[in-house]
């Protein structure tokens, strides 16, 4: 049965996302071969088109607007509600990002609509679509549909891959005009806290430190590595309580859920809070003075050592092989 | 000021997962009140501290939860909900539990609503947003400072790690993340107290609801563990050689760099 899918693109500094995209992939399954739609909220969005096409939209709606220029509930939703009212779409496929989480929810409730967050795949298994999504921090997972309504889901940002960028691809880009008025939450300030460039939650490589790393100055080490993988740095709880980096980088059950590629734990032992965060990554690598520490029990490498020694020479050894290629 | 914390009953964080017949297994488990919630009913109960009024914590579910109730009526909130659906309902979904919650929270003047921005069992992050709507309020989720001011109220909310100040007014809905501020543990004294302190317990009927209207618009057909992982490998030799073992093998098995 095709579908008609609209898929909401989500933009930082003017840019998409990289869930955007993945979001895209999920829409084309969900599709059935119908038609996916990718919606743009903002102040000034409609040259991103053309790029969201490319990444595999059919076509384009955009909604532009002064109250759009940021996020906030209100204006978001004023915003896609009426895009929706308009496409009258059979399913809604949204980033599990701080946006997605704060706006899908809101929208399924005026749409009196079931909604399926934080998905990692999505497959048509005969008459359904079926997302699996974890639960209790990624110790065990569900099988989940929709029985009653529109078809709509958040998906986890890493785990969908996005379709492959083709430059001569085309479709309709089209403008809707809606009044954004009445907001009733006002954002006066936005303070950066996190660094600029790999975004930590969609990062393909995450070098993260714990207690083990013994200060900020130690954190120095792990950002060389990252930077030579292109990835970010994270932390564990005990070093965000240690006053070693700011709690953006918290991964864990409280903080940021992680799903990189490869994850590389430095100087974490491993408390069942930290793999709340981090376990459902792809490949993980230990380094660890403590033959004992519990992160070894889930990791697919390990290197018992001091990572003082051993962050350095891989860092070396990482740059070498980039050079070489 | 008039409060209310809506509060799940969650498995405790250390507790192993098993699945049996497609459920997960519940015998002889620990279970706390969701992290996340304990941070709004301690933002509740500061603010009662400083604004007066009354804390009333709410939750949905069936009779085990009235220890987690209790848990914050030993804090410190003053009264405490228990909507309870054993009866009544096979299965619930966030849908669910949002129109439960907000019908009962329809006339009863809550200036301002806290609940967890996420429960760390299911892990949706619906229910608060969703009350919200129903009830017609605005909404702020994840936040880690709250001022209040007469109907003005400053907020501080988490963005992935970046901060919006936020202004805005009652009545609000808003969801707590970490760095909020540090629960309190009950103390003696406390635990004595919120033996007396009234809990009330509802079904659906005394909300004029029927299942009909509360039926689930999402189902889950499967639960499975992740598949139990292989023992890593932890390599061996002078650490320059286990470094360039390591680079090798996630190039050429692990194909990850």
């Amino acid at each position: 049965m095709a579908r008609k899918v609209l898929v909401l693109g989500e933009l930082k500094d003017g840019k998409f996302r990289h869930i955007s995209f993945e979001a895209v992939a999920a829409a084309k399954t969900v599709s059935e071969g119908g038609e996916v739609t990718g919606v743009l909220l903002g102040n000034s969005v409609k040259h991103l088109a053309g790029e969201f096409i490319h990444y595999g939209a059919d076509r384009v709606v955009t909604v532009e607007h002064e109250n759009l220029k940021n996020y906030t509930t209100d204006g978001f939703s004023q915003a896609f509600l009426a895009v929706i009212e308009k496409e009258n779409p059979d399913a809604i496929i949204i980033g599990h990002t701080s946006l997605g989480k704060d706006l899908a929810p809101k929208i399924a409730s005026k749409l009196g609509s079931g909604l399926i967050s934080d998905a990692v795949d999505v497959e048509i298994t005969g008459r359904n679509i079926v997302f699996t999504r974890p639960i209790y921090s990624g110790k065990a997972f569900e099988k989940k549909i929709i029985t009653d309504g529109i078809i709509f889901a958040t998906i986890r940002p890493n785990n969908i891959s996005a379709p492959e960028k083709d430059e001569f691809r085309t479709g309709n880009v089209e403008k809707l005009d809606v009044d954004i008025k009445d907001l009733r939450t006002v954002i006066k300030k936005i303070v950066r806290k996190t660094s600029e460039g790999i975004d930590l939650s969609e990062a393909k490589v995450v070098v993260a430190g714990g207690r083990g790393v013994k200060s900020a100055e130690g954190f120095k080490i792990l950002q060389e590595l990252a930077d030579a993988l292109g990835g970010a740095v994270g932390a564990s709880r005990g070093a965000c309580d240690a006053g070693y980096c700011d709690y953006s980088l918290q991964i864990g059950q409280t903080g940021k859920v992680v799903t990189p590629d490869l994850y590389i734990a430095c100087g974490i032992s491993g408390a069942i809070q930290h793999l709340a965060g981090m376990s459902n990554s792809k490949v993980i690598v230990a380094i660890n003075k403590d033959p004992d520490a519990n992160i070894f029990n889930i990791a697919d490498y390990g290197i018992v050592g001091d990572l003082f020694d051993v962050v350095p020479l891989l860092t070396e050894e990482i740059k070498k092989l980039k050079i070489n290629v | 000021m008039n409060i209310y914390v809506l509060l799940k009953r969650t498995l405790d964080t250390e507790e192993k997962i098993t699945i049996e017949n497609g459920k997960i297994n519940e015998e002889d488990a620990e279970f706390i009140i969701n992290p996340y919630d304990e941070y709004a009913v301690e933002e509740a109960i500061q603010l009662r501290e400083k604004h007066g009024g009354e804390v009333t914590v709410v939750t949905v579910g069936n009779e085990e939860a009235e220890k987690q109730l209790r848990t914050a009526l030993a804090m410190g909130a003053d009264k405490a909900v228990l909507i309870n659906v054993e009866d009544d309902l096979e299965e619930t979904d966030q849908y669910t539990t949002s129109v439960i919650l907000a019908e009962y929270l329809k006339d009863k003047d809550a200036e301002l609503i806290l609940a967890g921005n996420v429960a760390i069992d299911h892990a949706s992050g619906q229910v608060g947003p969703r009350v919200a709507d129903l009830l017609n309020i605005p909404c702020v989720t994840t936040i880690t400072d709250i001022e209040i001011d007469g109907k003005k109220v400053n907020i501080v909310r988490d963005v992935e790690g970046d901060e919006e100040k936020i202004e805005t007014t009652l009545p609000l809905l808003v969801t707590a993340q970490q760095g909020l501020n540090e629960p309190r543990y009950p103390s003696l004294p406390g635990i004595m107290k919120a033996k007396k302190k009234p809990l009330e317990v509802l079904e659906l009927d005394d909300l004029g609801l029927d299942e009909d209207d509360v039926q689930p618009k999402t189902k889950t057909i499967d639960r499975f563990l992740p598949p139990e992982k292989e023992a890593g490998k932890i390599l061996e030799g002078e650490i320059e050689k286990q470094v360039s073992e390591l680079v090798s093998l996630l190039q050429k098995e692990a194909k990850v760099i």
